[in-house]
C-alpha cells in the first residue's frame, strides 16, 4: 500500500504540464512548506549556534560583544575555554561519574519496566486494571514532592551516598531514585505497546508450546526494540541532563557529582567563569547526540509488517 | 491421527451470554470435516476450544481417547493455522517453522530434516530465509501451513485460512489443502463462513448458526436433505427458494400455483422449498408448473439465471443457457417433484 502510494505522488505531479495553473500551484505549496521548515530549522538553531560560537571566543570579546559579531573578519577564534575547562577541573572524573549514574539509571527501570509492561498487556490478574491506573496516576505528581520523603526514608535506612561508598555503590541512591521516577511512564509506554501487538502471535505461540517468558524473550522483545530504543533515548537523555535529583541523592562532593553539578559548579555565584560554561556544555552534549544517532536506526517502521493479515 | 469428539459442549462468557450450545459431533479419524456457519455462529470458539485458546464451560471434548479439556493447548498434540497466518515477523521463514520444534527441545537435525520436508512439500525451499514480510500472501499462507506441518500433529485445526486470499489464488488453495490432507492422513477441521468451501473441501461438514449445531453430513446430504430451513438457505447458490405454502394431504397451495408432494403430510402452514435447478423450461403434462413473470436475466455462459416473481413470490430460476427468454416475459417452468422440500411453519424443521 504504501509503496503505491509513494509512487503516485511524484506521477502526479509529473502528469501536470509546466506553468500550468496546477503546476504553479504545486510548485507554491512545496515553496511555502520549505519556506516554513527553514526558518523552524533556523529559529530552532540559533541559540545552540551562539553557544557554539561563543564557547570558541576569548572572554574579553564575550563580555563586549554579542556572538554573532564574531562571525564577520577578523576571526579571534581560541580554543582556550576548552583547554582551560578540560585541564583545570576535574570534568573527566564527572564524565564517568555521569556515565555510572546514567547508564544503570537507564538500564534498570527500562527492564523492570518491560516485565511489568507484559504482565499489564497481556496476563491475567485481579486489580489488574486498578494497579495500572494507579501507576499511571503517579504519573502526575510531580518529583520534587517526593524529595523529602525518599530522602529521610534513605537515610533512615543507611542507604545514603556516603554509607555505601565502602561497597562501590555510591550511585545506588541515585538508581533507586532514577528507577523510581522512570518506572511509571516507561511501563505506561511499553505496557500500550505490547498490547497493540496482534494477539494471534500470542495464541499461536501457546500452541506451539511456548512458555511465557519464551514469548517475552523471543516475541514480545524483539518486536518491540522500537519502543525500547525511543525509552533509552528519553531515559538517558533526561539523566544525563538531569542535575536536582543528582545533586539531591548524591551530593555535589567531587568524587561522586556528575557532569551537570560540575559545570553549574563552574560558574560562581557572581557569574564568573560563564565563558566556560559553554565550552563545557559543548563537551557534556556529545554523549547524548552520540546515543540517540545509534539508537536512531532502530526505529524501525513496520516491524510488524508480515506478521498477521495478507 | 486421532477422532475428535465434542460431547455436549457448551461455552458461556456470562449468564446469558451463551455461543456454544450444547455441541455435539464426532469427527472421525483423518476425516476432512468444515465447520461452517454464519459470522458469529460460534464456529470459530469451537474450535478454539479444541485448541485450548477457551475454556471449556460445560461437557467435555475427547482427541482420541483422551479427554482434554484441562491440557494446555501445546500438550494437546494439535497445530492450528490462523486466519491472520501470526507468523513471526523478526524471524525468518525457517525459523518461523522451527519454532514449535525447539520449543519441544527437538534435536537440530531433526529441526532441519523437518523444515526441509514441510517446506518442499509447500514449494518454500527458496524462500527460507526470508523474513515474511518480505513474502507474498500466499506465500505466508504457506509459511502458516508449514509451521502446523512440522508438528506432525494429531490434528489440523484451521481457522478460515484462506479468507485473506484473493479469489484466485483462494482456488488454487483450497484444491492445495484437499492434496496436503490427502497426502498427510491427518485429521482436518475446517472453519469457515464460506459454503463454497465447505461444499468442495469436506468429507463432511457440520453446520451452525446462533450456537447451535443445525446438521452434520456429507455435502451431498446436507445439499439435498437440509434438515432445516435454516440449512437450506446457506447451502447453494444462489439460493433456494422459499414460498409459504399451506398442505393438504399430497398437495401444497401456494399464492399462485399448487404442486403436488412425493408424499402427504397432513393439514398444516409451512414453507416450500425448491432449488433454482429444480425449474426447467421442460413443461411435463400432469407434472408441477408455475408461470414466473421475469425481472433480470442473468447469463453466464454455462448457465442462465432467471429472477422474477411467481405471484406475489420472488423465484429465482437457473435454466438451460439456450432458453430465449427477455426481460418482461411470462415464461412457463417445470418443477421437479423430486427436488422439493417442505419445512415446517412452526419448526422450521423438513418435512420431507
Amino acid at each position: 500500500m504504501s509503496v503505491a502510494a509513494a509512487a503516485d505522488r511524484p506521477g502526479t505531479a509529473a502528469t501536470a504540464a509546466r506553468f500550468s495553473p496546477r503546476w504553479i500551484a504545486d510548485r507554491l505549496s512545496k515553496g511555502v512548506i520549505h519556506v516554513v521548515v527553514i526558518s523552524l530549522t533556523v529559529a530552532w538553531i540559533v541559540p545552540t549556534v551562539g553557544l557554539l560560537v561563543t564557547s570558541f571566543r576569548p572572554f574579553a570579546a564575550i563580555t563586549s560583544s554579542g556572538w554573532w559579531t564574531a562571525l564577520a573578519p577578523q576571526f579571534t577564534f581560541t580554543l582556550e575555554n576548552y583547554t582551560k575547562v578540560l585541564s583545570s577541573t576535574n570534568l573527566g572524573a564527572s564524565f564517568f561519574n555521569s556515565f555510572m549514574i546514567s547508564i544503570p539509571a537507564t538500564v534498570i527501570p527500562i527492564a523492570i519496566a518491560a516485565f511489568a509492561a507484559y504482565a499489564f498487556a497481556w496476563m491475567k490478574f485481579p486489580l489488574r486494571d486498578w494497579i495500572f491506573l494507579g501507576i499511571v496516576g503517579v504519573l502526575a505528581i510531580p518529583l520534587q514532592l517526593s524529595f523529602v520523603p525518599v530522602l529521610s526514608f534513605f537515610v533512615a535506612h543507611g542507604i545514603t551516598s556516603s554509607n555505601l561508598q565502602p561497597y562501590g555503590l555510591q550511585f545506588l541512591p541515585v538508581w533507586l531514585a532514577h528507577t523510581g521516577y522512570g518506572l511509571p511512564f516507561s511501563i505506561y509506554l511499553l505496557a500500550n505497546f505490547f498490547r497493540a501487538l496482534p494477539s494471534e502471535l500470542f495464541e499461536s505461540a501457546e500452541i506451539d508450546g511456548a512458555g511465557t517468558l519464551t514469548v517475552f524473550f523471543r516475541i514480545v522483545l524483539p518486536l518491540s526494540v522500537p519502543a525500547l530504543a525511543s525509552l533509552v533515548i528519553f531515559q538517558f537523555l533526561w539523566i544525563w541532563n538531569d542535575l536536582l535529583v543528582a545533586l539531591i541523592y548524591v551530593g555535589g562532593a567531587p568524587e561522586v557529582a556528575p557532569l551537570t553539578v560540575t559545570i553549574a559548579n563552574l560558574t560562581n555565584s557572581l557569574g564568573q567563569g560563564y565563558q566556560l560554561l559553554t565550552a563545557a556544555a559543548f563537551f557534556s552534549m556529545f554523549v547524548p547526540l552520540i546515543v540517540f544517532l545509534s539508537l536512531q536506526r532502530y526505529f524501525v517502521r513496520g516491524i510488524l509488517a508480515g506478521s498477521v493479515k495478507g | 491421527m486421532a477422532s475428535v469428539t465434542f460431547d455436549h459442549v457448551v461455552k458461556r462468557y456470562t449468564a446469558d451470554v451463551t455461543v456454544v450450545k450444547d455441541f455435539n459431533v464426532e469427527i472421525k479419524d483423518k476425516e476432512f470435516m468444515v465447520l461452517v456457519g454464519p459470522s458469529g455462529c460460534g464456529k470459530s470458539t469451537a474450535l478454539r476450544m479444541l485448541a485450548g485458546l477457551e475454556t471449556i464451560t460445560e461437557g467435555e471434548i475427547r482427541i482420541g481417547e483422551r479427554k482434554v479439556n484441562d491440557v494446555a493447548a501445546k500438550d494437546r498434540d494439535i497445530a492450528m493455522v490462523f486466519q491472520s497466518y501470526a507468523l513471526y515477523p523478526h524471524m525468518s521463514v525457517y525459523d518461523n517453522m522451527a519454532f514449535p520444534l525447539q520449543m519441544k527441545k527437538t534435536p537440530k537435525a531433526e529441526i532441519d530434516k523437518r523444515v526441509k520436508n514441510a517446506s518442499r512439500i509447500l514449494g518454500l525451499d527458496n524462500f527460507l530465509q526470508r523474513k515474511p514480510r518480505a513474502l507474498s500472501g500466499g506465500q505466508r499462507q504457506r509459511v502458516a501451513l508449514g509451521r502446523a506441518i512440522v508438528r506432525n500433529p494429531q490434528v489440523f485445526l484451521l481457522d478460515e485460512p484462506l479468507s485473506n486470499l484473493d479469489a484466485k489464488l483462494r482456488g488454487q488453495t483450497r484444491i492445495e489443502l484437499q492434496k496436503l490432507h490427502r497426502d498427510l492422513e491427518t485429521t482436518f477441521i475446517y472453519v469457515t463462513h464460506d459454503q463454497v468451501e465447505a461444499m468442495t473441501m469436506g468429507d463432511r461438514i457440520a453446520l451452525m448458526y446462533d450456537g447451535v449445531l443445525q446438521q452434520v453430513g456429507t455435502p451431498g446430504d446436507i445439499y439435498d436433505h437440509p434438515a432445516n430451513l435454516f440449512v437450506a438457505g446457506f447451502i447453494g447458490s444462489p439460493t433456494m427458494n422459499f414460498v409459504p405454502v399451506i398442505t393438504s394431504n399430497g398437495s401444497a397451495k401456494a399464492g399462485s400455483f399448487q404442486v403436488t408432494l412425493p408424499k402427504p403430510v397432513g393439514e398444516k402452514k409451512g414453507t416450500l422449498g425448491f432449488r433454482p435447478e429444480a425449474l426447467t423450461d421442460r413443461v411435463v403434462d400432469g407434472g408441477n408448473t408455475l408461470s414466473m413473470r421475469v425481472d433480470v436475466v442473468e447469463r453466464l455462459g454455462s448457465d442462465q439465471y432467471l429472477y422474477g416473481q411467481v405471484g406475489e413470490d420472488q423465484v429465482t430460476a437457473r435454466v438451460d443457457p439456450r432458453m430465449q427468454v427477455a426481460v418482461g416475459d411470462q415464461v412457463k417452468l417445470g418443477l421437479d417433484t423430486r427436488s422439493l422440500h417442505l419445512f415446517d411453519g412452526e419448526t422450521e424443521k423438513a418435512l420431507l
